[in-house]
């Protein structure tokens, strides 16, 4: 009983140690700052030229792009393909029914994606497709196995393949993922890396807008939170000065 | 113009006289232990919740669209588009989270001082009934954003009920109004949300109240102020709640929405323990995630759920468990047969099962909101069980444990002296 309950113990206070259940690939850290407008507008334009063919942004107003410091002209001349009022919403021309036709799964819509997710993972994913000729598109990613989409930013990171090694290490399998460079891109790895870095900071704001505004309201709210305590306190010891 | 309010209200005392009788005897007049401490807090915290929910909850209807197809989309058209939506989500979201934990240290309170003990098991009865009326709040509520987790966590409790032998499929299907979980079963699920429950929810807060006000506040030494009083019929340890306990109330409720404003505005997901990331995905009844949990509040019944085994293939046994772990509640002031009421006058039993029982509660809480194999499996001596449903096998039994054998243990236990007044 005695030992039931120190293993018990130890258990509970492990939930960090959990054994990792599945293996997967690991994913990077995306660098990504929500105050770099440039990097935000740069994402925006990857986003409306490469993403928005097959997907939508159901939820996202052309319109609010003003938030990364675009004008109404520069969204409407630069951005607007599929839409003729800068107050719609980004939807997509391709239809679903036909996405699914394509795909065998119709793409989904992004505007939250990033909040589905993750910043970390939507960077990992868009930066490893690479080629295998057993998948229908001719791509598979390593985040991502048997993904339905292609690599759309293929012509900018160029064609690569895949080597998965497995090998045991003390009765566990292990991967090792090895990248091979088949046909070089119009970018280096260092260019592709921050056209994609740029692309998921637009998706992380686009999932959340207002996000910005956030923070920065709740730090006016928490100051006004902390001069209201100071008088709640004085108020509360001068009622009970008389209770002993 | 003081002197014509003063005429006013004069006119209208003389005609309702019973308003001014009311404040006097829940406020000005209500004289409560002058020991209340940090504990304390909870309970006026849980009315202001309460009173947050429904305000923001009005807002929200304006622009919300129990549809289907809209759903989905008007809450992000309520984080988006409408001014000073994205708060107002914030705040119910956090809001519903924030209600659960104000209610759970609101009942470790009452299980720390004795609070549910005679004459106040009527009051921990009404308590109870809340706890449960908020659990049906909080689950017909998070249907309503329409994403993966909405939808298939519904399925999930849903199915809970269809597990019921003999008549279970057709009480599932009455709940869901459909075969699957649908449109329909959205529409009413907004009606039970948004109406009928928290007009139940209200009412019963209102008779916890009114039962608390009857009998008088409990206090963290558990003696009755009742017993000695003044002259005028005053308790001597008494005072009254207004305005000593509303200017101190004031104080708990400004460092609550301190801590209530720090994770709305800087981290309204919680990590995805307030607003899950799979939630972000419209709802899909074709795409059954490979991991469903519920949101944390549910989790140590969740946890009791799995890991009962099935029997004859049904889930049925997990259902009644998780059942009675909340129904055992009701059977507290019962259990309890110490001598004393509050914690600081009880024996090393009674605090070591205690502290037994949180620790049981935070790791099934904690193992529900992770899948069965997330500490591994043991070794073949143990039939490679999951580590993790051992666990929480465990200390299921432990949890029902803790009940079972308390007017045992509440019982023997060594007791301390109960002074005759309170300490401040």
């Amino acid at each position: 009983m005695r030992k039931l309950l120190v293993t018990l113990f130890l258990v509970a206070l492990a939930p960090g140690a959990a054994l990792a259940a599945e293996e997967g690939y690991r994913l990077d850290r995306a660098p990504i700052d929500p105050h770099d407008l440039l990097s935000l507008q740069a994402g925006a334009r990857t986003f409306a030229n490469y993403c928005l063919n097959c997907h939508g942004a159901e939820y996202m107003r052309y319109n609010r792009l003003t938030d990364i410091g675009l004008t109404i002209d520069q969204i409407e001349d630069n951005l607007m393909f599929a839409a003729d009022k800068v107050g719609e919403t980004m939807k997509v021309a391709l239809k679903k029914k036909e996405g699914k036709k394509w795909f065998g799964v119709a793409p989904p819509d992004l505007t939250v994606v990033a909040r589905a997710r993750g910043a970390d993972w939507l960077y990992t994913y868009l930066r490893t497709f690479y080629r295998d000729p057993k998948t229908v598109s001719g791509w598979n990613n390593a985040v991502f196995p048997n993904v339905a989409m292609p690599h759309v930013l293929w012509t900018l990171q160029g064609q690569r393949a895949l080597d998965i090694v497995k090998s045991e290490e003390g009765g566990h399998e292990k991967l090792e993922y090895k990248w091979r460079q088949l046909s070089p891109g119009l970018q280096n790895q260092v260019q592709y890396d921050t056209t994609v870095r740029d692309l998921v900071n637009y998706l992380v704001y686009m999932g959340e807008p207002a996000a910005t505004e956030r923070k920065r309201i709740g730090i006016v709210v928490l100051f006004a939170l902390g001069v209201l305590f100071i008088f709640a306190y004085l108020l509360k010891k001068e009622f009970w000065k008389d209770v002993h | 113009m003081a002197s014509r309010l003063m005429a006013l209200w004069d006119w209208f005392d003389a005609r309702m006289p019973s308003v001014a009788q009311e404040y006097r005897k829940h406020l000005a007049e209500y004289y409560a232990p002058k020991n209340f401490n940090f504990w304390y807090f909870f309970g006026s915290l849980a009315i202001l919740v309460l009173a947050v929910q429904i305000v923001s909850g009005i807002f929200l209807t304006m622009n919300y669209k129990p549809d289907a197809a809209l759903a989905f989309g008007s809450v992000e058209f309520i984080m988006r588009d409408v001014p000073g939506g994205w708060i107002i989500r914030y705040i119910h979201s956090t809001g519903a989270s924030a209600f659960f934990i104000v209610v759970y240290l609101h009942m470790f309170r009452a299980m720390l001082y004795g609070s549910y003990r005679e004459p106040r098991e009527l009051l921990w009865i009404f308590g109870v009934l809340i706890y449960l009326v908020l659990m049906g709040e909080a689950f017909f509520g998070y249907l309503l954003p329409w994403g993966q987790m909405s939808y298939w966590g519904a399925q999930v409790i849903v199915n809970l009920f269809g597990s019921i032998p003999f008549i279970g499929p057709d009480v599932a299907l009455w709940i869901r109004g459909d075969y699957v979980i649908s449109d329909a079963t959205l529409n009413r699920f907004f009606a039970f949300h948004v109406v009928a429950i928290p007009l139940v929810l209200i009412g019963l807060v209102v008779a916890h109240i009114l039962a608390l006000h009857d009998v008088g506040s409990n206090n963290p030494d558990g003696i009755e102020i009742k017993k000695k009083k003044d002259s005028k019929g005053i308790p001597l340890d008494g005072i009254p709640f207004h305005p000593y306990y509303t200017v101190k109330d004031i104080v708990g409720a400004v460092v609550f929405v301190a801590i209530f404003c720090l994770i709305l505005f800087f981290t309204p997901e919680m990590h995805g323990y307030f607003l899950e990331a799979n939630n972000f995905n419209p709802a899909d009844a074709l795409k059954t995630p490979p991991h469903i949990a519920p949101l944390w509040y549910f989790t140590p019944y969740y946890s009791m759920l799995r890991s009962v085994p099935p029997l004859f293939l049904s889930q049925f046994p997990g259902v009644v468990v998780m059942g009675m772990a909340v129904m055992i509640l009701f059977l507290l002031p019962w259990l309890d047969r110490s001598p004393v009421k509050s914690i600081r006058y009880r024996g090393a039993l009674y605090k070591g099962a205690l502290a037994i029982f949180v620790v049981v509660f935070l790791i099934l809480g904690y193992l529900g909101t992770e899948p069965t194999n997330v500490w591994g499996q043991f070794g073949p001596w143990l039939g490679e069980a999951d580590r993790a449903t051992v666990v929480a096998r465990i200390c299921t039994t432990l949890y029902f444990l803790f009940f079972i054998l308390m007017p045992w243990y509440s019982k023997i236990d060594k007791v301390k002296p109960v002074p005759e007044r309170v300490t401040m």
